[in-house]
């Protein structure tokens, strides 16, 4: 008799809540009773509510079982786990969990369903198969195929990568470097690193296309340091693809020389603004530099450097297998494609969702997420990150499309969306987004060094009700000043949650005197 | 934890090829494995990088993960960002700080607590970070048993 494959996540989320115990005791449960399994570490489908989500194979379906403790392993082994059997914990196949039924998944769908670790799992799966339709059709029909794919910059900026990638090829120079950019540091995201535990192959591939594409030979990882386990995968799938030939030279005898180097951060918020990214990965301090020169002209130790983020650039290997055309017929208006969208926060059903773009946030949060977590109504939803705006419930119907969000004086960003309740205190959000800004700061600026200092004192005033008006009117001065004047998205766009702040939520700034 | 000693400083330089380029990397493995970077390896890796002991300190001291002071036996890091703000993180720091009796970015009883802005655990909101290790779904009777669990492991 064939082995039983039985899959348990190795991902932070999973991990976190005890996915490493589940496996323990799932191994040490078939020892004793004698079942020849396979124990597979995947990587995390997304649903993290259903976290420690373990899978069986039977018959060539993989049937899941949800919120797996290490305690239930005996009486689900009991209830024969192994065979599929009946248990509290059992969902069903794991394709028609809705969940995951209903997304469109085009750059996750490695995710959950491979061995990360396993080069030759990847490749069952079309890994480098883009690589090497890449290597036929040559760098020219790549970039078009990204530029027609309409693929923007995944990492919250929604810059066109197919003209970025141009630019970098078109650039002369004797070294050209591919920087991707894995400093996820918005709260409330989790994407970047769900897909380097989940495919680093895919990652890897991908990066040696856009190599590729722009003739660079080094392509660096700036990966945050809040990541330890992506970080172990990723080292050690790096070091498996350049063994197996798919890093290094000439690799696959194409003539093509490509290597990656992992960097880790240190904590720098900051870092992951593009520039701040290149002086620490070239040992400084994570200063944000002047813009021009690009960095497509002039970026990592002064050369060309084209700089992704971890989605942007693991979307691309589908579009060069499905083709750009099919891509853009996904989403609406200039937001073509899909965005893997995550729910966190107060949130029921909190995880990855890709959808294309046009859903609303309504429909993700209710229909995906079932609303609150405590069950209370949502008061606010925070898209974008720290430097978004909050979102009230009477707006949760604007279409997720960068231009909608851009009208309501919000942001896409990197696709996290975290709910709160109606127990929040926004006049403290207002307050902790000033206060973030001053602690993240790269003191470049005077505008978000000094400014988001000055935001926290003024707040602080409001909240004490000392002349609420004129520290009102100095607050939106405040914020036209950062916003106006600051080099980076850091002090430009802390503002943003402030002003949607002030704009829908003002009442939480009344203190009992003002209420009396 | 202890103190990184002249030759260990050394080795590590050689190991990352005693490329200046590859400051903040070095640090990073001093500060992984001995949580801290004194002032005598300032000193020492401004001789070995050829770089000026301004340019070392100034980014030793830019970057939030390299501590200066020498930290606990133990670090516990609970995330003060919004997803986790909108779970009770704020309420769970405060009892963190009570039964631990330290305040935030303050030792004492062999442990250090400190805020981290965001572990990307954002779905299974509070995450707090426990000597490297991500937990989440953290509420009080939660931190009880993983602060218990840090002082058995030793």
């Amino acid at each position: 008799m064939a082995r039983t494959k039985i899959y348990v996540p190795r991902e932070t989320a999973a991990v976190s809540v005890g996915a490493d115990e589940v496996a323990l005791a799932i191994a040490q449960e078939a020892k004793k009773s004698g079942t020849d399994i396979e124990l597979i570490r995947n990587g995390s489908w997304g649903a993290s509510w259903l976290e420690p989500l373990v899978e069986v194979e039977v018959d060539g379906t993989r049937i899941a079982y949800g919120n797996v403790a290490a305690a239930d392993v005996a009486s689900m082994f009991a209830a024969d786990f192994v065979g599929g059997g009946k248990h509290e914990r059992r969902i069903g196949p794991i394709m028609e969990i809705p969940y995951l039924m209903d997304q469109d998944r085009w750059t996750f769908w490695r995710c959950g369903l491979v061995d990360p670790l396993s080069i030759e799992d990847f490749q069952a799966h079309s890994g480098f198969k883009a690589l090497k339709q890449a290597f036929t059709d040559g760098p020219d029909a790549v970039i078009e195929a990204v530029a027609d794919s309409g693929l923007r910059g995944r990492g919250g900026a929604g810059f066109p990568t197919g003209i970025k990638w141009r630019t970098v090829a078109d650039t002369d120079a004797d070294q050209k470097y591919v920087a991707c950019n894995a400093d996820e540091g918005d709260s409330g995201t989790f994407s970047d690193r769900i897909l380097m535990e989940g495919d680093p192959f895919g990652l890897i591939e991908s990066m040696a296309i856009a190599g590729f594409a722009v003739g660079a030979s080094v392509g660096y990882i700036y990966l945050r340091s809040e990541y330890p386990l992506a970080h172990s995968i990723l080292a050690r799938a790096i070091e498996s693809a350049r063994d197996a030939g798919w890093l290094g030279t000439n690799i696959d005898d194409s003539g093509f020389d490509f290597d990656i180097e992992l960097h880790l951060g240190a904590g720098s918020y900051v870092c992951g603004e593009e520039t701040a990214m290149l002086e620490s990965l070239e040992g400084k301090k994570g200063i944000v530099r002047y813009k021009p020169p690009l960095p497509a002209h002039e970026g990592l130790f002064g050369k060309p450097t084209v700089i992704n983020n971890v989605v942007t650039l693991a979307s691309v290997p589908n579009i060069i297998n499905l083709g750009g055309e099919r891509y853009a017929g996904m989403g609406v208006n200039r937001s073509k494609g899909s965005l893997a969208f995550q729910l966190a926060g107060n949130i029921k059903r909190g995880g990855l969702v890709e959808k294309s773009f046009g859903i609303t946030v309504r429909e993700l949060i209710e229909d995906w997420g079932g609303g609150t977590a405590s069950g209370r109504p949502v008061r606010a939803v925070q898209v974008g990150g720290p430097l978004g705006a909050y979102l009230t419930a009477e707006q949760l119907d604007t279409p997720l499309d960068y231009e909608a969000f851009i009208e309501i004086g919000a942001m896409i960003g990197h696709g996290g969306i975290v709910v709160f309740d109606d127990t929040v205190n926004m006049a403290q959000q207002a307050r902790f987004a000033m206060e973030f800004c001053a602690i993240e700061s790269c003191g470049k600026c005077t505008p978000c060094r000094i400014g988001s200092t000055r935001g926290v004192e003024v707040i602080d005033r409001m909240i004490a009700g000392e002349k609420r008006e004129d520290n009102y009117d100095l607050l939106v001065e405040l914020c036209d000043t950062m916003e106006d004047a600051s080099l980076c998205a850091m002090g430009g766009m802390t503002p943003y949650p402030v002003r949607s702040v002030l704009k829908y939520f003002a009442e939480d700034f009344a203190s009992s005197e003002d209420l009396e | 934890m202890a103190e990184i000693d002249q030759a260990t400083t050394s080795q590590i330089v050689a190991q990352y090829g005693a490329k200046p380029e590859l400051l903040v990397q070095i640090l990073r493995t001093i500060v992984t494995r001995y949580g801290w970077i004194p002032e005598t390896t300032v000193r020492q890796l401004a001789e070995e990088l050829n770089l000026s002991r301004a340019d070392v300190h100034g980014v030793v001291h830019y970057y939030h993960d390299f501590r200066t002071e020498e930290p606990g036996r133990h670090i516990v890091k609970i995330c003060q960002a919004e997803a986790c703000q909108a779970m009770g993180s704020r309420k769970l720091t405060d009892y963190a700080r009570k039964i631990l009796t330290v305040d935030l970015n303050e030792t004492g009883n062999d442990v250090t607590l400190e805020p981290v802005y965001c572990l990307g655990n954002c779905a299974c909101s509070p995450a707090v970070m426990i000597d490297g290790k991500t937990y989440g779904r953290v509420d009080e009777a939660r931190l009880d048993v993983l602060l218990d669990n840090m002082r058995e492991a030793g």
